[in-house]
């Protein structure tokens, strides 16, 4: 076996051109079916991570974004009243009523305009989202026109930095910190006092109630308070777990990366699953001697296609291997793309995965293999007289 | 003529190999049309819009409204012809995964402005008298399956509750690029309901729609706009129908930049392909080439050789490519319908199929021919 292992690998360099085009198209290929897996994975991450399953969003029936749903003044009370709602230090409902719209922000050095997200937050956000942390600066005071953004908007748009300031709604608004919020959509937004918000917008009502759920009713305590709100007419409202309602926010945009990111592999595979098999072809090709001689001295015919298909297999492994590193490289890419479904702009980054890196090697080698079965059946199928024979 | 048949000879001799490599250009070269297909269907809103027409938006953002009251004193700028309004409405059929775009306008005005939605005339007048009336693209007509007079009940999203309005008119694009996968019904339709149900929503419309009496003044009368209603409670933003359009798409530019890198890709891709069979024609052939030369032939020549054989197998896979290409794009036009309305393969990027696939075999052949030309007779021939 190991003197098969060091065939095929000798047999490799032997022809370093050949060897070196085709473990590189493979490489292109594996790098692009690693990119879009990792973008999916990115996408999917960032909004997993940005609900918590503790809590529950609380929207008008029939909205399916922040953005068009409204929660009336006089329903937010009520319904954090509900039991199945957490209490907060202060003994009221640990619920937080929220302001969610879209303001239009140039980019930095741009005037492209982007949709952003303003939150208009209560006092109890942030312990809602403990994976909100406040970078620079510090919070904005409640009841004045100071706002903070999210690090990759502070970053890209104009007038969100620390110190500067943004106007809208016939008023100034100054930025008096940056938070943090790791892989999560909150870092594409910017927060700001909801009451504030709301007076300058002319909005009478609030876009959700957020509300943390009570620890012990565990997973039953959904089920109990959509009961309670359907028990009530007043409360037209619908709950939904934050983070089955964030992975919903992105459905379309998942399913467009998913049909690209199966379609493009899938059509660029079949390239250089076609490019292996050249290359094999070659391989045998330019061996028929070699391969009589090896089969008289008594190699059986398992053994010449053992060897064949083990070098195709590590033509298709290293160009597994070398576009699996080039894909890790992008893990420090950022994109920044608008949501279809929200209309506002979503910061995500590629995320390589264990789970990924282990398809990208299987595809790669997978590629190699079937590049390599014709190719192999043939040199094993060889007869030893007319191998011999052969020029 | 000579040399054109020697080359065609020569590929030939390895009918395998080669029809291999015409075969995985072929793919690359459908699929490096593909992906530009899809940057253009993209785009397919910007090249639709006409340079006369703007459109007047809330400045802060588009979720917000514009007050009715607006629509007289754009109608008295200087240079406004047509002035029409809308409201992107958001609305599903049965199910939410069955989106498309759904938008209630003023109808008369709406169809004034955009006469590239063709309807024909009796549809027309009954669609103008029913204020429940609707009128759909052809596309979206034949997805649900709908017929002229068919009463659809629309869930609203933005506008909550159930609309049931009816088909009255069933358009089609003038022109290739126009997208039939809309549908639109009656504005007052909408805000007669609103006065009823929620007050503070009537009298409200998302967008105002403005033709302008010639497209060089277009720049002006947004000015002009925008300058009436600067520091009132609702400020406006307009801009070219165009620009309005580029805007949705700058906000995707992220993706569209990964998909032009990714068809950059594929051309390298071919490229090793072909590059690789080349280099192994060539390798093999080293004693031949040497003959030839020994024969007087030139080095010129049989760098010629080479070169014409790389060019006349990336050619024939390119053309196979573009071939394949048209079935492909229709495959897909009607997998991704929901995500394009427009979705054709145009002739710019069939010329630049053709001119990727000259490009590759000009550079797969550019190393081996160069090899070929410079094999000394002695050093092969004396083997």
């Amino acid at each position: 076996m190991a003197s098969l292992f060091s065939y095929s690998l000798r047999n490799m360099l032997a022809r370093r051109l050949t060897t070196a085009l085709t473990v590189g198209g493979m490489a292109l290929v594996v790098f692009v079916f690693a990119a879009m897996l990792m973008l999916s994975e990115g996408l999917r991450t960032t909004l997993v991570l940005t609900g918590s399953p503790d809590n529950v969003v609380l929207l008008r029936q029939g909205a399916k974004t922040e953005m068009e749903s409204s929660v009336d003044r006089d329903q937010a009370p009520l319904a954090e009243s509900l039991p199945q709602v957490a209490r907060a230090a202060d003994g009221g409902p640990l619920a937080a009523r929220e302001l969610v719209v879209l303001i239009t922000l140039n980019k930095r050095g741009t005037t492209k305009p982007s949709n952003v997200v303003i939150r208009g937050i209560g006092p109890h956000s942030l312990e809602l989202r403990p994976q909100v942390k406040l970078k620079e600066g510090r919070m904005p005071r409640f009841g004045t026109s100071e706002i903070i953004a999210g690090e990759s908007i502070a970053r890209r748009f104009s007038g969100t930095g620390i110190g500067e300031s943004l106007r809208f709604g016939l008023r100034d608004w100054t930025v008096v910190g940056i938070f943090e919020a790791g892989a999560t959509g909150f870092s594409s937004e910017v927060w700001g006092d909801a009451d504030q918000l709301m007076a300058a917008f002319r909005r009478s009502s609030y876009s959700v109630v957020v509300a943390r759920m009570n620890e012990r009713d565990g997973p039953s305590g959904l089920d109990g308070l959509r009961a309670g709100l359907a028990a009530d007419p007043r409360l037209q409202l619908e709950g939904k777990r934050e983070t089955r309602f964030y992975e919903e926010q992105s459905e379309m945009m998942a399913k467009f990366l998913g049909v690209l990111g199966t379609m493009l592999p899938a059509i660029f595979s079949l390239g250089a699953i076609i490019g292996a098999m050249i290359t094999m072809h070659a391989a045998v090709a330019n061996r028929v001697r070699e391969i009589g001689t090896l089969r008289a001295i008594g190699f059986q015919r398992r053994d010449i296609l053992r060897a064949f298909l083990l070098e195709s297999l590590l033509l298709g492994a290293s160009g597994g291997g070398i576009g699996l590193l080039l894909a890790s490289t992008l893990q420090w890419v950022t994109i920044s793309t608008m949501n279809f479904q929200t209309f506002s702009e979503l910061a995500f980054s590629f995320t390589l995965s264990p789970r990924i890196a282990v398809w990208s090697l299987l595809f790669g080698t997978g590629m190699g293999c079937l590049g390599g079965i014709l190719p192999a059946i043939k040199a094993s199928r060889l007869v030893i007289v007319d191998a011999l024979r052969a020029a | 003529m000579l040399t054109l048949k020697f080359v065609l000879r020569n590929l030939a001799r390895h009918p395998l190999r080669n029809a291999l490599t015409v075969l995985g250009i072929a793919i690359s070269i459908m699929a490096f049309g593909l992906l530009r297909t899809t940057v253009e269907a993209w785009y397919a809103g910007v090249s639709a819009s006409a340079a006369n027409r703007l459109v007047t938006r809330n400045a802060i953002s588009l979720v917000f409204p514009l007050p009715i009251a607006y629509a007289g004193k754009i109608r008295a700028v200087e240079g406004v012809t047509h002035l029409s309004w809308g409201n992107w409405f958001g609305a599903y059929y049965v199910d939410e995964k069955n989106f498309f775009a759904n938008f209630t306008v003023d109808m008369r005005s709406y169809l004034d402005l955009y006469p590239e939605y063709v309807i024909a005339d009796d549809q027309k007048a009954a669609l103008l008298r029913d204020r429940k009336g609707m009128a759909v693209g052809a596309k979206l007509a034949r997805r649900f399956g709908w017929k002229l007079g068919d009463t659809v009940p629309l869930k609203g999203t933005i506008y909550p509750g159930d609309w049931n309005v009816v088909v009255r008119a069933i358009y089609t694009g003038r022109y290739p690029n126009t997208d039939e996968t809309q549908a639109f019904f009656h504005w007052d339709y909408l805000n007669e309901r609103m006065k009823v149900e929620r007050p503070s929503r009537a009298d409200h419309v998302g967008f105002y729609m403005i033709g302008v009496d010639r497209a060089e003044n277009a720049a002006r009368v947004a000015g002009d706009i925008d300058a009436r209603f600067r520091n009132s409670l609702a400020e406006t933003l307009t801009e070219t129908e165009q620009a309005f359009q580029l805007g949705f798409i700058s906000m995707s530019e992220a993706i569209i930049m990964a998909i032009r890198l990714v068809s950059g890709i594929v051309i390298v891709i071919i490229m090793a392909v072909a590059a690789n069979t080349m280099a192994m024609s060539a390798r093999e052939r080293m004693g031949e080439f040497a003959t030839l030369k020994a024969l007087g032939f030139g080095g010129g020549y049989v760098a010629l050789l080479v070169t014409g054989e790389a060019l006349a197998l990336s050619l024939l896979g390119g053309a196979a490519g573009c071939a394949l290409s048209v079935p492909v794009t229709r495959v897909i036009a009607h997998v991704l319908g929901d995500y394009f309305p427009v979705f054709l393969l145009s002739g710019e990027t069939l010329a630049l199929q053709g001119a990727a696939a000259a490009v590759v075999g000009l550079v797969a052949g550019a190393l081996p021919a160069l090899r070929a030309r410079r094999v000394r007779i002695a050093d092969v021939l004396g083997r």
